[in-house]
């Protein structure tokens, strides 16, 4: 049964990255805690796009709203973390239940630019609004629990939260609810005349989407001990949704590949040379022209010509 | 015997073209109705007016009683009206075991269950559906990649899964063989029996009604021109006229 099997994949993948602490260094433990959190991210975009059929231009707001939520209520606040966590990820949940009410009104361009457009509200917010979010210095010096302060501590707070956010997402997607998204994303017409109704199901995946982009954004935040507003900038929105399509929109786990790819590549570009944007616009390139499914799709393409005898 | 179906003086018109003019129609319970009329006469038009995809201009649609106009097409089937689409409409990257499944959960109400598994859900209802339309050995390939006739096929099992009392097919066999044509309209008067389902279904090829429809209405630039059993509509000489008329020119 295939959902046994990718149960137990997953529980390695998990337990090997628990080890990596054992043996890694801080770089290695620094650099997965990025990939982790950029896969959570990735993948909660991927409701709206893969799932549902929905390219959202303006992702970056919900992972800002969710990072600095967390950051001020810890830290202007004083709010335990237990608190604090499950409140950014509701607001941020709530703010795109109501971005995403005006939003699943329209389809196709005029949806991407009025999810572009608010998210230049919220960034023009965190920009203004001074005296909550820094404005342009950012907020800085978020007040971290004891437990968690330690990069290592991070790591596995990091981990635990990732792993339970992937969880949940892999329950939606796979749910009734997620097979109803993919009839309304493959045939939006044909799933009104079985009974759905389209744009309440699409309403839906947005403030899902939201929500677990709000949970990578208080995660990041606090890794960062900062959230700046380059965090809510538009440039963020188009890096999730690269990686959502260098990995791959049609499969679960695709957003996850992608997240890690293009973090990683970004990270030992920027080794070498200061023209990560060059890099980038090479990899876009390569997606659109070569690799429409993304990297899944090509490990399926090379799997599909492997098992031909 | 009372309507199911009652529509009256239903007018559409798309910029100046009048599609839909002045129609009122009946449609009793249990009855085999076929709409005929040569391409362009409106039928899809009048299907689509009925189902909520359209709004008409003016006329009153009403189904066992309620009125349907304004009702969007996720509230029309859920009272018991589904239908086919002349032009393919499937879910092409889904199965099509998947394609019947969802609608099986649609019709449940299940699409906001975000915790239980879709595909664990109505399996056996999907194979019955699918055995019905003769999809069983299909049913794990890609609904895309099908034959055109077995996604008419398959266009049929969704519909059914809405458990319609009235179901409403738009050009069944369309685009399909002389031998394919005689299958499904075997196997749709077979199920609409089994069912006990109202057919209201549209057709441009004549010859292909008289075997399944008890009553013919022929619907010409957006009119209905005649209504009746089938032996009294072919004599009708307007008819005769339209359909020679339409041979003439083609």
């Amino acid at each position: 049964m295939p959902q046994r099997r990718h149960l137990i994949a997953s529980a390695i993948v998990v337990l090997l990255l628990a080890l990596l602490p054992l043996a890694g260094s801080r770089y290695a433990i620094d650099l997965t805690t990025e990939v982790m959190i950029y896969a959570l991210f990735a993948l909660s975009l991927n409701v709206l796009i893969g799932f549902t059929g929905n390219i959202s231009f303006g992702h970056a707001a919900y992972f800002a709203i969710g990072g600095y939520a967390c950051a001020i209520l810890l830290t202007t606040y004083g709010w335990p973390l237990a608190l604090a966590l499950p409140a950014a990820v509701v607001l941020a949940g709530l703010v795109a239940a109501v971005v995403g009410y005006f939003c699943v009104r329209l389809t196709q361009i005029y949806f991407a630019m009025l999810t572009l457009a608010f998210a230049m509200l919220v960034w023009g917010v965190a920009f203004k609004w001074k005296e909550v979010t820094g404005g342009d210095d950012g907020f800085t010096g978020i007040k971290m629990p004891e437990m968690i302060s330690h990069h290592v501590g991070y790591f596995y707070f990091t981990l635990v939260m990732v792993a339970v956010g992937v969880a949940a997402l892999w329950v939606i997607c796979h749910s009734a609810f997620g097979l109803t998204l993919v009839a309304v994303r493959e045939n939006s017409v044909r799933a009104g005349f079985i009974g759905v109704d389209t744009r309440h199901m699409r309403w839906a995946a947005f403030a899902v989407a939201g929500t677990f982009g709000g949970l990578a954004g208080a995660l990041f935040g606090m890794y960062h001990r900062g959230m700046y507003i380059e965090n809510a900038f538009w440039t963020e929105s188009a890096n999730v949704l690269i990686m959502v399509l260098l990995g791959g929109i049609y499969s679960f786990i695709g957003p996850i590949i992608g997240a890690a790819v293009l973090h990683l590549l970004q990270t030992f570009t920027n080794q070498y040379t200061p023209y990560w944007p060059t890099v980038l616009g090479l990899i876009l390139l390569v997606i659109v022209m070569v690799l429409p499914d993304g990297l899944i799709g090509l490990a399926r393409r090379v799997k599909a010509r492997g098992g031909r005898p | 015997m009372t309507a199911m179906l009652s529509i009256g003086g239903l007018w559409k018109s798309f910029a100046g073209f009048v599609a839909t003019r002045d129609v009122s129609f009946e449609l009793l319970a249990g009855e085999n109705h076929a709409i005929i009329g040569p391409n362009g006469a409106g039928k899809t038009t009048f299907f689509n007016l009925i189902t909520g995809h359209l709004r008409p201009d003016k006329g009153s649609v009403s189904f066992e009683g309620r009125d349907l106009v304004g009702l969007p097409p996720q509230k029309i089937v859920r009272l018991g009206i589904a239908r086919s689409f002349q032009r393919i409409n499937i879910y092409p990257r889904l199965t099509v075991f998947e394609n019947v499944q969802v609608a099986l959960i649609a019709h449940e109400g299940q699409q906001w269950n975000l915790f239980r598994p879709g595909r664990s859900l109505h399996r056996e209802g999907t194979q019955e559906l699918l055995e019905l339309v003769g999809l069983t050995p299909e049913a794990l390939e890609t609904a895309g990649e099908l034959s055109y006739g077995k996604q008419k096929q398959l266009e049929l099992a969704i519909a059914l899964a809405s458990q319609p009392r009235l179901l409403l097919l738009d050009e069944p066999t369309a685009g399909m063989s002389p031998q394919e044509t005689g299958e499904t309209i075997a196997s749709v008067r077979d199920i609409v029996k089994a069912r006990g389902l109202t057919l209201l279904f549209t057709e441009h090829d004549m010859s292909v009604v008289f075997g399944i429809a008890e009553r013919i209405s022929v619907l010409h630039h957006g009119e209905i021109i005649a209504s009746g059993a089938p032996d009294a509509v072919r004599n009708d000489p307007e008819v005769k006229r339209v359909y020679l008329g339409e041979h003439a020119h083609g």
